[in-house]
């Protein structure tokens, strides 16, 4: 017998398979990374609850839809769309439907030491820089960055010189701006050259109601004794699907500080690569996410210390209301050559909702015997003793509980350094909980 | 009409075989009257303290208490607050990640909010804290800091008495406020208390000892035992219980 065994397809797994044919033939690296991730994809599908990294973010049977990949947006519905993070001082550049929009876009006047041009661009060039792309490999399969690499089309593509200290923030806004539900992909690359100092932010929206998919990857790779910040705000539609990954590469001596903070969707999935391969460096990732209604979000962690001397810390915190579910996986892997790692892993989740349900997973692996590795999950409801103080001194229900939340997920964005994103950040939860109220 | 009046007030711990607390306490506290509640331990004091604030962990089976007339225990405890029902807790509880300041002002205004007042302005508002908070002498860092948050014991009794100069509440119970306080901050916790006595303003001082009395003098001693009102008279019987102590009423009920 010589019959093919072929797994059966779902409606989103059939469209997106046909999105794939439409991966461009070519001849360069980036053409052999794309059509090696489609025939990844087309080999394990979409993961389901029996795969661990996405045992409770079941995509086979959460992502129902199939859309095809998203047209270009116009000018002008992406302009009106895009709103997160505006009152930051950034440059700004803008990603509708998965492509950059020129006019909307901050790509002139670049200060010295900073390199910036769209991913389209990059690869009609030619550009050397593109050789990172793909530079960090998850160990496992990872759908969500094996369609994003399959499909992107385009992106940012930023290099900072070494030496230069970029004080103001680039801001990528990615928006989805049609009348009807589509996929977009996306694909950045942040080059932060050695004693360089950077900050990043990027922002997530589109339309409730409609349900479109967004899928965007960045990579990072950080240099020897070079700073970076990382700020993300997930504000996708409430019927939206939300995949996203992030990875870095991280050098010897260095600062990365990333922050990742969820409020929309209706499914959303975030996974943070690190791997850090440069000694005595120092890796912070916290997040917030707040979730009401049915949604459903995933903060999905990896750390690899490669390297002796590390410290990495993670703070997440997860608000629950209604009938919400939130996922915080983390590991942390220390291999036998990190000695003297010091790493540290906390997940706090405060549920309001009486149908409300949190998962933790932490994970350590280490094959070092000399290291300092911990983790937490807590998941409670509001204190009780708390609300009576608040409560007793005249403060209505809502408001004491908004005060108490405010300051649960304060906890981590008060780690965010940029004064301008941090307070954006705030102003985003406050309104939560306003609508909340 | 007296401003407090508790009749034949029955308590238990909230749940199906509840422990009953209060057996049948009254008490009549009219304004500008300070009342001290005296008994020993387990004797229903802080009870009385929680169930006039409105804590849910106990249930009224009988009895009834008004403020003014109207029925306190209908009313939500942020309600019972904006009335002007002020407990200076016995053990303040740490509010991490919500600064003094905030706390106050959000206070300050939900209760002028829900007496139909406008919301107290930015300059007025740190005018009073500056003021209050210097009496008590808490420092701008203690107002930057989380409510209560690493706050000694003194400093957290201060705490609560800048919360009630700044809240001028009608009603005020003060649950132990002496309890954990060496002598000097004993006497900066009363005269905070002193300097609220207003003939319109009524205080119910709950304590074991007859120590704080002597810094604030009550008008009305109450002995309380096993959930009621046992024994009433002047500030004499503070004196009378410091020198005999409990034994006596304890006695009584057994």
């Amino acid at each position: 017998m010589n019959a093919d065994i072929r797994p059966i397809r779902t409606p989103a797994e059939q469209a997106i398979l046909a999105s794939l044919d439409a991966v461009p033939a070519g001849t360069d690296r980036l053409a052999d990374l794309r059509r090696a991730a489609a025939r990844s994809f087309e080999e394990h599908g979409l993961p389901h609850r029996r795969v661990e990294e996405w045992k409770y973010t079941d995509l086979r049977s959460l992502m129902r839809e199939a859309v095809p990949v998203a047209g270009s947006a116009a000018v002008a519905e992406a302009d009106a769309r895009a709103r997160l993070l505006r009152g930051v001082e950034a440059r700004r550049i803008v990603i509708a439907n998965g492509a950059v929009v020129p006019e909307l876009s901050d790509l002139a006047d670049l200060e010295e030491g900073l390199t910036l041009t769209t991913l389209k661009a990059a690869m009609e060039a030619g550009d050397e820089v593109l050789s990172r792309i793909g530079g960090i490999v998850p160990s496992r399969y990872d759908a969500s960055l094996a369609l994003n690499t399959a499909l992107s089309r385009d992106g940012v593509v930023i290099t900072v010189a070494p030496g230069a200290k970029i004080a103001r923030p680039v801001h990528v806004a990615h928006v989805f701006a049609s009348a009807g539900a589509a996929a977009m992909y996306a694909r950045s690359l942040v080059v932060v050259g050695a004693g360089a100092s950077f900050t990043y932010a990027e922002s997530f929206e589109g339309p409730d109601g409609l349900a479109y998919q967004a899928n965007s990857a960045t990579e990072f790779t950080v240099g020897d004794g070079a700073h970076l910040d990382v700020v993300r705000l997930q504000e996708e539609g409430a019927s939206a699907f939300h995949l996203s990954t992030l990875l870095f590469d991280v050098g010897r001596d260095s600062q990365v500080h990333a922050f990742t903070f969820g409020l929309g969707a209706a499914v959303a999935r975030t996974t943070l690569y690190a791997t850090l391969s440069g000694e005595d460096s120092h890796v912070g990732f916290n997040g917030a996410t707040l979730l009401k209604g049915r949604q459903h979000a995933d903060s999905t962690l990896f750390l690899d210390h490669q390297v002796p001397g590390c410290e990495s810390r993670e703070l997440f915190k997860t608000v629950l209301d209604d009938n919400a579910r939130g996922v915080f996986q983390g590991k942390i892997v220390v291999r036998q050559a990190a000695q003297k790692t010091d790493g540290r892993m906390m997940s706090r989740a405060l549920v309001l909702g009486d149908e409300a349900e949190m998962d933790n997973k932490p994970e350590l692996e280490i094959f070092a015997d000399d290291v300092q590795c911990g983790h937490g999950a807590t998941c409670g409801a509001i204190d009780d003793e708390l609300l009576f103080y608040l409560r007793a001194r005249g403060i209505p229900m809502k408001e004491a509980q908004s005060l108490l939340v405010q300051a649960f997920v304060g906890e981590a964005i008060e780690t965010i350094e940029h004064d301008g994103l941090r307070e954006a950040l705030v102003e985003r939860a406050e309104a939560w909980l306003a609508a909340r109220a | 009409m007296a401003m407090l009046d508790i009749e034949n007030l029955h308590a238990r711990i909230d749940g199906e075989h509840g422990k009953e607390i209060l057996k049948g306490l009254s008490l009549k506290v009219n304004p500008g009257e300070v009342h001290a509640i005296m008994g020993p331990n387990g004797s229903g004091k802080s009870t009385l303290s929680y169930i006039l604030a409105g804590k849910e962990d106990y249930e009224v089976t009988d009895g009834s208490v008004t403020l003014d007339g109207e029925d306190l225990l209908e009313m939500e405890i942020d309600e019972r607050a904006a009335k002007g029902v002020f407990l200076a807790f016995q053990y303040p509880v740490e509010v991490p990640g919500v600064a003094t300041m905030t706390f106050l002002r959000a206070s300050l205004n939900a209760q002028r909010k829900k007496r139909g007042e406008a919301e107290i302005s930015t300059p007025d508002f740190l005018r009073l804290v500056k003021d209050k908070a210097a009496n008590l002498g808490i420092n701008q860092d203690m107002l930057r800091r989380g409510v209560n948050v690493g706050f000694s014991g003194g400093e957290k009794k201060r705490a609560e008495i800048l919360q009630m100069a700044i809240l001028e509440p009608k009603l005020c119970v003060l649950d132990e406020t002496d309890s954990g306080l060496d002598i000097d901050a004993l006497k900066v916790v009363s005269e905070g208390v002193n300097a609220l006595r207003s003939p319109d303003r009524a205080m119910i001082v709950i304590t074991h000892y007859q120590r704080l009395l002597n810094h604030i003098v009550p008008d009305f001693v109450h002995v309380m035992n096993q959930g009621r009102i046992v024994r009433s008279g002047g500030k004499e019987l503070a004196l009378e219980l410091e020198a005999n102590g409990y034994a006596e009423y304890q006695q009584d009920a057994a």
